[in-house]
């Protein structure tokens, strides 16, 4: 998995999350906070959508790096890619 | 010997919050199942069918209606964490409410879901008092009311600091106490901004077939989701073991176990089912302010009767205003008239029929225990004590047997009915008036939601019921 790939599937879920939000032009290396109105409900929700549809689990002391797209991907891809491994 | 059923979370109670939660947890892959004693979901907020028409009770108009593209607001949040759409709600806007004082109405307020009338309004009836509210309303917006635990403080000594004029600060509190107050006299300042948002800064809405269609949408994300439902199957018990509630025993006798357990009946409720070898802490009294509720339908739309379009009138018939458990029956110097047929529907759609529900305050230990002739004899008496003082404040009909002719049934609720089909002690719809916002109990895995949590409104149910399953059961590992 690339890191775009990574993006895509976080935007996939935070479309479902907020289907309200316009996610056209999210700007990868801005916060989602600043530019989306995400409240730590949603933040919540995307740590458990990651676990239900993709089997990632995020730890509490590491929301922090879903602050924003790329530091999603640089996150979560590498553990996609363990995932993947190991089936 | 261990062929129980074990869920990962029971829900005791299938009401607004009940339901919500059950949503989310399903939604998360939990095994949960609600247990509900009623026949009927909804709880506080259902209906009932005589004579092969539909009565809603509870739901006069869903509070903290706001428009598509309005965010961080109750409703847009509910709608997320429940994975609905505007469209399902399917809600429609009020036409105009009013808060009407004086022996008929003679200082009023109107409102809508435009904030601007009621502060115009505020600023023609009170205009020595509107840089008071526009600081009030400054203060209520900036007010951080979702603190699980912010220091109780009196909403009356803080209103006082911004409005000098006792009518108007009457009028306000009127319409935030009768939709959710459940303390007397006073609110909780939190509360009373919960309250203003919902009413006065977001505003009403209903679906054209009512509750109903809100019932139906929550039952069908919840059974999608894979939650079970057990109907007619009340929680006799909570076997608490070891500060934890071991197991649920049923009205049935069967009994289950689950790791987590929701109750959304209400704390004094929930504390009368716990047994346990060890003590509890006491908990809360009952709340003491009931209500009833008048029916009536009619064989005409309202405004066929000259009553215009309001859709919500909050009246009091004196300058003083008595949010309080009344020591006759009924109180009926003030109380609510809802005019359901006057939501903007759409053009061509409306309600089939005409109704017009009126609700007043009401003493739960006045009516509990009448033999069944005496009560049925108060019943008829109040209905038309209610008639008559909630039409001192509409326009006057085109001739006294107008209302009597056009009526074609009548139906009314009394706190008694209330605590039968409810549960809720003391028919109190809005609890105990000491809230539990953390929902924490003795029980180390026992959570409250709902009514005695504190979030307030059918929205607020809604709200109670995902924060609790977020806070105590999904954000943990």
């Amino acid at each position: 998995m690339t890191k775009d790939d990574c993006k895509k599937l976080v935007l996939d879920i935070i479309a479902d999350i907020a289907p309200d939000e316009d996610l056209t032009n999210v700007k990868p290396d801005v916060r989602l906070r600043d530019q989306l109105q995400l409240d730590s409900m949603d933040f919540l929700d995307i740590v458990m959508e990651l676990r239900k549809r993709h089997g990632i689990e995020v730890p509490e002391a590491d929301y922090l790096q879903l602050a924003s797209l790329d530091s999603c991907a640089n996150y979560l891809t590498p553990k996609f890619n363990a995932l993947s491994a190991k089936s | 010997m261990n062929s129980r059923s074990h869920y990962d979370v029971a829900i005791i109670g299938a009401g607004m919050s009940g339901l919500a939660a059950g949503i989310r947890l399903a939604h998360f892959g939990k095994r949960v199942c609600i247990f509900e004693r009623h026949n009927t979901v909804g709880g506080l907020n259902s209906f009932y069918s005589i004579g092969g028409r539909k009565f809603d009770v509870g739901l006069h108009a869903m509070t903290n209606f706001v428009g598509p593209g309005v965010k961080g607001t109750p409703l847009g949040k509910l709608l997320r964490q429940l994975r609905i759409t505007r469209e399902e709600f399917a809600l429609c806007e009020q036409k105009q409410s009013r808060i009407a004082f004086g022996p008929h109405g003679e200082t009023s307020l109107r409102f809508t879901n435009d904030f601007g009338v009621l502060e115009g309004e505020v600023a023609a009836k009170f205009p020595a008092q509107i840089d008071g509210f526009r600081r009030l309303t400054a203060l209520v917006r900036a007010y951080d009311n979702v603190s699980l635990d912010a220091p109780a403080v009196s909403a009356r000594e803080q209103v006082r600091r911004h409005l000098t004029d006792p009518l108007l600060e009457q009028m306000l509190f009127c319409p935030l106490m009768y939709y959710g107050s459940a303390s007397e006299h006073d609110m909780e300042f939190g509360q009373f901004v919960i309250m203003f948002k919902a009413l006065f800064l977001e505003g009403f809405a209903r679906p054209l077939d009512g509750v109903r269609v809100i019932l139906r949408v929550l039952l069908d994300k919840y059974r999608a989701a894979g939650g079970e439902r057990r109907m007619k199957c009340g929680v006799k018990h909570i076997v608490a073991h070891e500060g934890r509630a071991a197991a649920l025993l049923l009205d049935n006798g069967e009994e289950i176990s689950a790791d987590h357990v929701l109750s959304s009946i209400g704390a004094p409720e929930t504390a009368r089912l716990v047994q346990s070898g060890h003590r509890l802490q006491p908990a809360p009294a009952p709340g003491r302010l009931s209500f009833v509720e008048t029916i009536t339908i009619l064989d005409c739309p309202p405004a066929a009767l000259g009553w215009g379009s309001d859709t919500i009138v909050f009246f009091n018939d004196s300058a003083k205003f008595d949010y309080a458990c009344p020591a006759d029956q009924v109180d009926p110097r003030s109380g609510v008239i809802c005019l359901p047929n006057n939501f903007d529907y759409g053009p061509g759609l409306g309600l089939p029929e005409g109704i017009f529900r009126c609700t007043c305050l009401a003493n739960y230990e006045r009516w509990a225990h009448l033999p069944e002739e005496t009560y049925r004899a108060d019943k008829h008496r109040w209905y038309a004590a209610l008639q008559h003082s909630a039409q001192r404040f509409l326009p006057k009909l085109p001739s006294t047997d107008a209302f009597t002719r056009a009526t074609v049934t009548t139906d009314m609720f009394t706190p008694r009915t209330i605590a039968k089909f409810t549960g809720h002690l003391g028919g109190a719809i809005y609890g105990a008036s000491e809230k539990n916002r953390p929902g924490r109990t003795d029980l180390a895995n026992l959570y409250l939601c709902g009514t005695d949590q504190g979030f307030l409104g059918i929205v607020g149910a809604m709200l109670s019921g995902i924060s609790m399953a977020n806070f105590h059961i999904l954000a943990k590992k």
